[in-house]
């Protein structure tokens, strides 16, 4: 009797695993992530241009913390990354110093600041892409436009995170050289794809730091953007909060914009 | 009612045997609850000043927990493809190592150099395998001319390098599940040194060529778990096996022997189980109580025991002999076992808390001692099956001769030990403060003898950290600030005791000079506050993951860490160097004046605070031990003068110590408080036995000597020579600070034994007539 039930029972297993095997084989894990990646991708596409005004607060161990104000202007790149102009307009010595960025999938990028004290355009010839920006917690490749190409992508599953929301949990390797990370684990709302957390693990495999944004407010009827990221060290317990402010879409920026002279005249 | 009591333990020995063997049980399950603690920080207590500065400092940049792995090819030669790849390798390799979140090498060094209106920020090198004799030879020079690297990663002759790995623990972890726990120190500790040892013989196996020597911070913690797990497993059986020679000499019984080891065993298992229930952390000091209490435990044994065995040998059964030595003995081994005691407790004035612990934890084990020799022991031996040879032993005599002696050459005994003691007193003064903490481990443990070579070869293990501070955000980069910074490296780099300054100076003046197509007449610091603040945010911009600025500076640029590392240095330099600086800094650069910050500091004051702090523990110790003295001996003219015994040896003994030493610091300074306890146990014994012979028996003052002698005599001498040969296995500690207390402990008890014998009798004979008022 219960030998029979047992039987039953293993048969039942057997052919929902098998079910489960053949959805795997429509579908892998690594697959699925980089389809997600590929939707989230194109749900952000075609935005144009925007500016923004960014407050950064660090804050040390000891509970201490250090304000920049940071204006920020960013052209989409088609083909190619996207280009990005900070100019820096707090602390007041650092005033009117302005970086531009040229972001590229798997080449580094290319980075020149202008100096005001020395009135000339230097280029970062460096390949530190790991590094922090401006000392915070957010290294450049945290902040720099996310290609599609440059993370291997690996879907891990599907949970609740926060708000009702349900969220794709993927995790990605960094394809590029020179890379801080090992790989990072993103949560993804399911509807929007608004990337409401990153965990980072570090070249070792340890976790070294967690993104949490909120705030997300949509522009153009399509365009998600975070008010607030807050990102955590968990290795060395400082963190950096980025207030994101006056968001402007499609306010007519150009190339022209985005070169050697630009950065002088700003 | 001490005969109450004695008949009651020879009637109910079942019973207690059972109900000691219950309380054994319960004290020893708190033993699940012990665990190591090898921080060095633990030495100092929380509210230490130059503790809190430290980690002020610490939270502020990046943290000093490091290890350093030197490199040393046996060429001599470090600019070598082969050599410079095993480093590119391991460099890129440490960042494996858990909890690592810096990793410095000549290799990963951040070189900037100007390209035309490019500025270049990257590793030294890279592929060394392919660098051609030019390159090798550009890469020698900038390495040797960066002061960054100079001293620090490289040394001069370029014969060895450095790898140092910045290390940061966290206070929790989370396990694979995700659930965060307190963390294991310890724990933590182990699992970097392993990782680290593996990175040595990964290369020993793959670059045969380069030696690899470990040191640093981690290193230094690892080593009291190392140096405490060597005295373990070579000092304890040692000790114990003498002690069990010794017992079996003086009672030629082996049950004798057999019980006295139960109460040994079965007193350190209760001391450390009650530690655990406690919750007492264990420490390098604190595992030097095993040996101590098994060295006391003894002396309880071995004086109910010989009295037994006496008694047994003049032909009365073991029931009967034991009732009497039970009789004899009880209020003796009570009273010093109380003195020794409160002896230890009083090194709750310490502080350093493990030495708080360790007096605790000795504390308890002379308490457990006692009870087990009380209960335990008189009970276990006549349940024991005995036999005792019929003979008198030739010692009696030895000791009869003895005190003929010393009663014949009373005079010139009181005058010419009088004569010594003072001699060796005045010599005190003599001794030197010093704490120097890596010599803390002798040359037994590998940490030592590679951070001697690292010392001799590349740079200093001893550093102090200066947080200037210029109250503003962002004043780091004001031209005035970097000049005075500037002016205070440069005066610390001429200092002899100096090594190397690392200061965020020469990395504006570097950057200057870059940012001026690399032209040398541009290396001086930037003229302006804006120009400076702009380098700096060009220069923080390029740095890679882990490499950033917030070792030098903080997060609001208002402060910068200098840090100067030192040679070896004694206290007495250590303290000369922090004064000179601390005035420098007063008259030149009175804004940015800030306290220096480091282990090398807080060791160097740890001495002299632990002294004063011990002077008041001596004083209650002695007060207490003295009002028993008065109470037991029923005579405050006694209890006066057996301060005379009780504290000469301690005074003889720090004498010497300058002869044969001359050098002073934490661990010593208990060793006044702790032995009191102990010596005064000698005089205890020899007073009350010359006091019984005097008011009981009514002989005169030369004969109740006689009777002392001749009692316990061999007793006490039997007994000093176990507590002699306990501390001196000691003495033969890997760690030094154990050693050092183990040795000037036997050397007080030696000399504790010389006053009683040699100096007690002739006082007691001259001080007759006003004793007896």
């Amino acid at each position: 009797m219960i030998f029979k039930q047992l039987i039953k029972l293993i048969i039942l297993m057997l052919a929902l695993s098998s079910a489960a095997s053949a959805y795997a084989l429509a579908e892998n894990p690594q697959q699925k992530g980089l389809r997600i990646a590929k939707e989230a991708d194109a749900k952000d596409t075609g935005f144009g241009d925007f500016t923004a005004d960014m407050v950064m607060t660090l804050k040390n161990r000891a509970g201490k913390t250090s304000t920049r104000f940071i204006r920020i202007k960013t052209l989409e790149g088609h083909n190619d990354g996207d280009k990005s102009l900070s100019l820096f307009d707090e602390p007041a010595d650092v005033k009117g110093t302005a970086m531009l960025t040229f972001s590229h999938g798997l080449k580094p990028d290319d980075q020149w600041l202008y100096l005001p004290a020395l009135k000339r355009v230097k280029r970062i010839n460096s390949r530190n892409k790991s590094g922090p920006f401006m000392g915070s917690e957010f290294a450049f490749e945290d902040l720099g436009s996310q290609e599609v190409e440059k993370y291997h992508y690996k879907y891990l599953r599907e949970e609740p995170c926060g708000k009702g929301w349900k969220c794709h949990v993927i995790e990605r390797t960094p394809a590029y050289k020179y890379s801080g990370y090992s790989k990072q684990h993103v949560w993804l709302d399911s509807k929007e794809y608004r990337p409401v957390k990153v965990v980072f693990y570090d070249r070792k495999g340890s976790k070294l730091k967690t993104l949490t944004s909120s705030g997300f407010k949509q522009y153009l009827g399509r365009y998600w953007r975070p008010a607030t990221m807050n990102m955590v060290n968990h290795q060395t317990g400082k963190s950096t909060i980025l207030q994101w402010k006056n968001y402007k879409f499609r306010t007519g920026l150009s190339n022209r914009d985005f070169n050697k002279n630009a950065l002088k005249r700003q | 009612m001490i005969k109450k009591y004695a008949d009651t333990v020879v009637k109910n020995r079942f019973l207690l045997i059972a109900l000691s063997l219950l309380f054994l049980l319960v004290t020893v399950t708190g033993a699940k609850n012990l665990h190591f603690n090898n921080d060095y920080r633990i030495f100092f207590s929380q509210d230490d000043p130059r503790l809190q500065a430290f980690e002020n400092l610490q939270n502020t940049y990046t943290k000093n927990d490091n290890v350093l792995l030197v490199l040393a090819p046996e060429d001599g030669k470090v600019f070598d493809r082969n050599t410079l790849k095993a480093i590119e390798d391991v460099t890129e390799r440490a960042w494996q190592t858990p909890y690592s979140i810096r990793v410095d090498s000549i290799s990963n060094f951040q070189h900037t150099q100007s390209l035309g209106d490019d500025l270049s920020v990257a590793n030294l090198y890279e592929n060394a395998a392919s660098l051609s004799d030019a390159e090798l030879e550009k890469i020698k020079n900038i390495a040797l001319s960066e002061p960054l690297l100079l001293h620090r990663l490289i040394s001069p002759d370029a014969h060895v390098s450095a790898i140092n790995i910045t290390l940061e623990f966290p206070k929790t972890e989370e396990d694979d599940d995700g659930v965060s726990h307190q963390a294991d120190p310890t724990k933590q500790t182990e699992k970097v040194v392993a990782s680290v040892r593996k990175l040595r013989n990964y290369i020993n196996n793959t670059y045969p060529h380069i030696k690899v020597y470990l040191s640093g911070i981690v290193m230094m913690n690892n080593a009291f778990g190392e140096a405490t797990i060597y005295d373990m497993s070579h000092l304890l059986p040692l000790a114990l096996l003498l002690i069990l020679a010794t017992v079996y000499l003086l009672l030629r019984n082996v049950s004798g022997v057999v019980t006295t080891m139960l109460v040994i065993f079965f007193s350190v298992m209760s001391a450390f189980g009650l530690a655990g229930w406690l919750g007492i952390e264990l420490s390098s000091p604190v595992m030097s109580a095993p040996v101590i209490i098994m060295t006391l435990a003894v002396a309880d044994c071995v004086h109910i025991l010989s009295t037994w065995i006496t008694e047994m040998r003049t032909g009365k059964d073991k029931m009967t002999a034991m009732r009497e030595s039970l009789r004899i003995n009880f209020t003796p081994v009570f009273l010093t076992s109380l003195t020794t005691a409160i002896g230890f407790l009083s090194l709750n004035f310490s502080d350093a808390p493990p030495f708080r612990d360790l007096g605790n934890v000795a504390a308890m084990g002379v308490t457990a001692a006692f009870l087990y020799s009380i209960f335990l022991l008189p009970a276990l031996a006549v349940v024991l099956p005995v036999r005792v040879q019929q003979k008198q032993t030739r010692t009696l005599t030895i000791m009869s001769n003895f005190s003929e002696w010393v009663i014949a050459h009373q005079k010139i005994l009181l005058i010419s030990i009088g004569a010594v003691a003072i001699a060796l007193i005045s010599l005190i003064p003599h001794n030197q403060l010093n704490d120097v903490f890596v010599k803390y481990f002798d040359e037994r443990i590998q940490f030592r003898t590679d951070t001697d070579f690292i010392v001799d070869n590349l740079t200093g293990i001893y550093f102090v950290d200066y947080s200037l501070d210029t109250r503003q955000s962002g004043n780091i980069s004001e031209p005035e600030n970097l000049r005075q910074i500037e002016m205070f490296s440069r005066w610390l780099a001429q200092q002899p005791e100096v090594i190397h300054v690392n200061t965020i100076t020469d990395t504006f003046k570097r950057l200057n000079k870059n940012m001026h197509g690399d032209d040398p007449a541009w290396y001086k610091l930037p003229e302006t506050r804006e120009l400076a603040a702009q380098y700096l945010l060009l220069y923080e911009m390029s740095l890679p993951y882990g490499l950033d600025l917030n070792n030098q500076i903080d997060i609001d640029k208002k402060s910068t860490r200098l840090s100067v590392t030192l040679h070896t240095l004694s206290t007495q330099e250590v303290l000369s160097f922090e004064k000179r600086a601390n005035d420098w800094m007063e008259k030149n650069i009175p804004e940015l004046k800030s306290i220096g910050a480091s282990p090398t500091i807080m060791f160097a004051h740890i001495g002299m605070k632990n002294i004063i702090s011990m002077l008041g523990g001596t004083t209650v110790a002695l007060f207490l031990i003295s009002l028993i003295l008065f109470v037991a001996l029923k005579s405050w003219r006694f209890g006066l003068m057996s301060l005379i015994p009780n504290l000469i040896p301690a005074g003889m003994a720090f004498g010497l110590w300058a002869i044969v030493n001359g050098e002073i610091g934490l661990a010593l300074s208990v060793v006044t408080a702790m032995t009191l306890g102990i010596v005064v146990d000698d005089t205890i014994h020899f007073l009350s036995k010359y006091l019984r012979a005097r008011r009981e028996k009514g002989l005169n003052a030369e004969d109740a000597v006689r009777y002392a002698f001749s009692t316990v005599g061999i007793a006490l001498w039997v007994t000093s020579i176990a507590l002699i040969a306990g501390f001196l296995v000691l003495a033969t500690s890997s760690f030094k600070l154990n050693a050092g207390m183990g040795l000037l402990t036997a050397i007080v008890i030696g000399l504790a034994l010389v006053t009683d014998f040699l100096l007690l009798p002739p006082l007691l004979i001259k001080l007759d007539r006003w004793l007896r008022k």
